[in-house]
């Protein structure tokens, strides 16, 4: 079966999805049961406790697996104060680590996200860090004990699409740790084409949240997803078949 | 640098000129654009571009929901003093008229607090008026400290001070300040501020710069409505957040569009804002500056807000009191202004959930 790890955790569905941006909480457990999606993300930030009708905590089913982010982190310092107030509110060790300081593009900091990184893989966190995809910074993040790297496809909200194409490649080419695409991802074809591409699994929000129908767009995306997966498998096995082929242009060389 | 510079622009600039100008496929290319210049945003803003109105709302509700999703955030203001050193003619605060004076000792403070809380409020907005006396550095701080340990963002609207003074403010909690220019032209500025340190125009206009210096996380900029000219002023307020948004990129930057209200004053106003016309603002703000926050408040009546969140707004305040103790009745003053929508905070998000928007309470973790 084709699975996929993360940290301890082994998950069937590459499909990792948000809570932010959605008008109706109570579409949220509809979502992922037609996405299939087993993890999905929650901004600490608008995590209200004290509130159990607006806790968004309380919309996520018990079987899928939290996925806390540091959004409005605007150091690794930040990022590293949130991640500590989700464990302790009982979020569970794994953690997007989103650094933004630039509200105008919504680019992370992938300086002050390796920084961080270092930091909470070192307290047994599972580090999942937003980068803009650069394969320098995905190495030290690799390094520094990220479960996982999270390239950017095209700026947060943007709905573009895999803008940086070949920064990914490059990352998914080079990369001991999955390779998450995560923003910028605005329809399923765009889904498909990151996991045709090797991505081990993406992210989607706003284009599921922000839709007509978050559940039906949930739903889409699991098929989009699970359609590039299974076109990167078999073209994969292509590959692997023409690298056991004989060699007739240089088998002489061995002869 | 200071936004001072781009004002120097149009000086000699003749507004009524080019906006007369201004033809329907100059419009219609504007409104297809991506990214809008200065031009475009006049001829958005001209009387003419009304009859677009509702492409233009279209786009704007458009990039609302991609930039902010189904969520609007909810905050409300606690008045904690409103003694002023100023004369604005248009402000029934202003020091020269005779309401009742109230300042809440900090116990006083810590009730409000409470009660307000109860309405599920996380985020607070503290005001007072513009009196360095009476509500000195120290007092503010003391008020920061106590609001802090009950709300989860705390931001400020009082008089303009220096950046060190903004960033102690900061590592006390703050992480929010707003700040009105009031009026850009600087003509009408002199003529309605006629006594005291707010007739320092250009500190005044540098005050949301030194909050970013001082590293505070969001900054409230706007223009009260009705006093200059409806366009101008619209487009420079529009001008203004760009040239911060821009310069400042860690900080982030919103807008209001408060309409005046001359409660307890006998001020004319000089510029009377349409419905129409505040949509229009709101709207092309919108276009202009897509992920910039808007922030409309119970200024605006009921009606107006409800619709207003399909246009645009990101922001709204809820079961707002504009009178200091106006959550507990203790130490209670005169209102500053009336508030039109009275609606209960808990109103507001039904009406929020209703339109099948997120009503956001909390948006921020102290840490």
């Amino acid at each position: 079966m084709d699975t996929f790890t993360l940290g301890n955790k082994t998950f069937k569905s590459r499909l990792l999805t948000g809570t932010g941006k959605f008008g109706d909480k109570s579409l949220i457990p509809k979502m992922l049961e037609s996405s299939r999606s087993e993890i999905i993300t929650v901004a600490l930030r608008r995590v209200n406790i004290n509130n159990p009708e607006e806790n968004i905590l309380n919309f996520i089913p018990k079987e899928i697996t939290l996925l806390p982010n540091t959004s409005g982190a605007r150091t690794a310092e930040e990022a590293v104060k949130l991640a500590r107030i989700a464990r302790a509110a009982g979020c569970g060790d794994f953690i997007k680590i989103e650094i933004i300081n630039d509200m105008k593009y919504l680019m992370p900091d992938n300086e002050e996200t390796i920084k961080a990184t270092k930091i909470l893989a070192a307290e047994d966190f599972i580090v999942l860090p937003y980068i803009n995809p650069d394969v320098i910074a995905a190495k030290k993040l690799e390094d520094a004990g990220a479960a996982a790297v999270m390239p950017l496809g095209s700026p947060i909200g943007s709905h573009q699409g895999l803008q940086t194409r070949h920064l990914i490649e490059i990352l998914i080419e080079n990369s001991n740790v999955p390779i998450i695409v995560d923003a910028g991802i605005g329809k399923p074809s765009h889904a498909a084409d990151a996991m045709e591409m090797g991505a081990d699994a993406v992210l989607v929000n706003s284009a599921i949240a922000c839709s007509e129908d978050p559940v039906l767009m949930g739903q889409a995306f699991c098929k989009a997803v699970e359609a590039g997966r299974e076109c990167f498998i078999a073209g994969a096995k292509e590959k692997s078949k023409f690298a056991e082929a004989s060699s007739p242009l240089t088998g002489f060389i061995f002869e | 640098m200071s936004f001072n510079n781009v004002l120097k622009h149009f000086d000699n600039f003749d507004f009524d000129k080019y906006l007369n100008s201004v033809s329907d496929s100059d419009i219609l290319k504007s409104m297809q654009k991506s990214k809008l210049n200065h031009y475009d945003l006049l001829n958005l803003l001209s009387d003419k571009a009304i009859k677009y109105l509702e492409s233009i709302a279209e786009k704007a509700n458009k990039l609302t929901h991609q930039y902010f999703g189904r969520a609007i955030q909810l905050y409300a203001p606690i008045y904690i003093a409103n003694y002023c050193q100023n004369v604005c003619l248009y402000c029934g605060f202003n020091a020269r008229n005779k309401i009742n004076r109230a300042k809440l000792n900090l116990e006083e403070i810590e009730k409000e607090a409470v009660n307000l809380k109860s309405t599920g409020i996380e985020h607070v907005l503290l005001l007072t008026g513009e009196d360095y006396k009476k509500s000195g550095f120290e007092y503010i701080r003391n008020a920061v400290q106590i609001l802090k340990k009950h709300f989860h963002s705390v931001s400020i609207e009082i008089y303009p001070m220096e950046a060190e003074e903004y960033s102690e403010l900061k590592n006390e909690g703050v992480d929010g300040l707003t700040i009105y220019q009031e009026v850009y032209d600087k003509e009408i500025y002199k003529k309605v501020h006629i006594a005291g340190k707010k007739q320092n125009y250009q500190y005044r206009l540098d005050t949301p710069e030194r909050g970013a210096i001082a590293g505070i996380r969001t900054i409230n900029i706007g223009a009260l409505f009705g006093l200059g000219n409806v366009i101008s002023e619209a487009f420079f307020t529009a001008l203004h957040a760009k040239y911060l948004s821009d310069k400042y990129l860690n900080t982030e930057f919103s807008v209001s569009f408060p309409r005046i209200n001359t409660k307890g004053t006998d001020f004319s106003i000089i510029s009377n804002v349409e419905d129409k016309k505040f949509i229009q603002m709101i709207i092309v703000m919108r276009l202009f500056l897509p992920k910039i926050g808007i922030t409309v408040s119970t200024r605006e009546s009921s009606k107006l807000r409800d619709k207003i969140i399909h246009l645009g707004a990101t922001k709204l305040s809820a079961g707002s009191s504009t009178a200091v103790g106006g959550y507990t009745h203790l130490n209670e003053s005169e209102k500053q202004f009336d508030i039109t929508d009275t609606r209960s905070v808990d109103e507001i998000s039904k009406m929020l959930k209703s339109n099948n928007f997120q009503p956001i309470f909390k948006d921020w973790e102290q840490i």
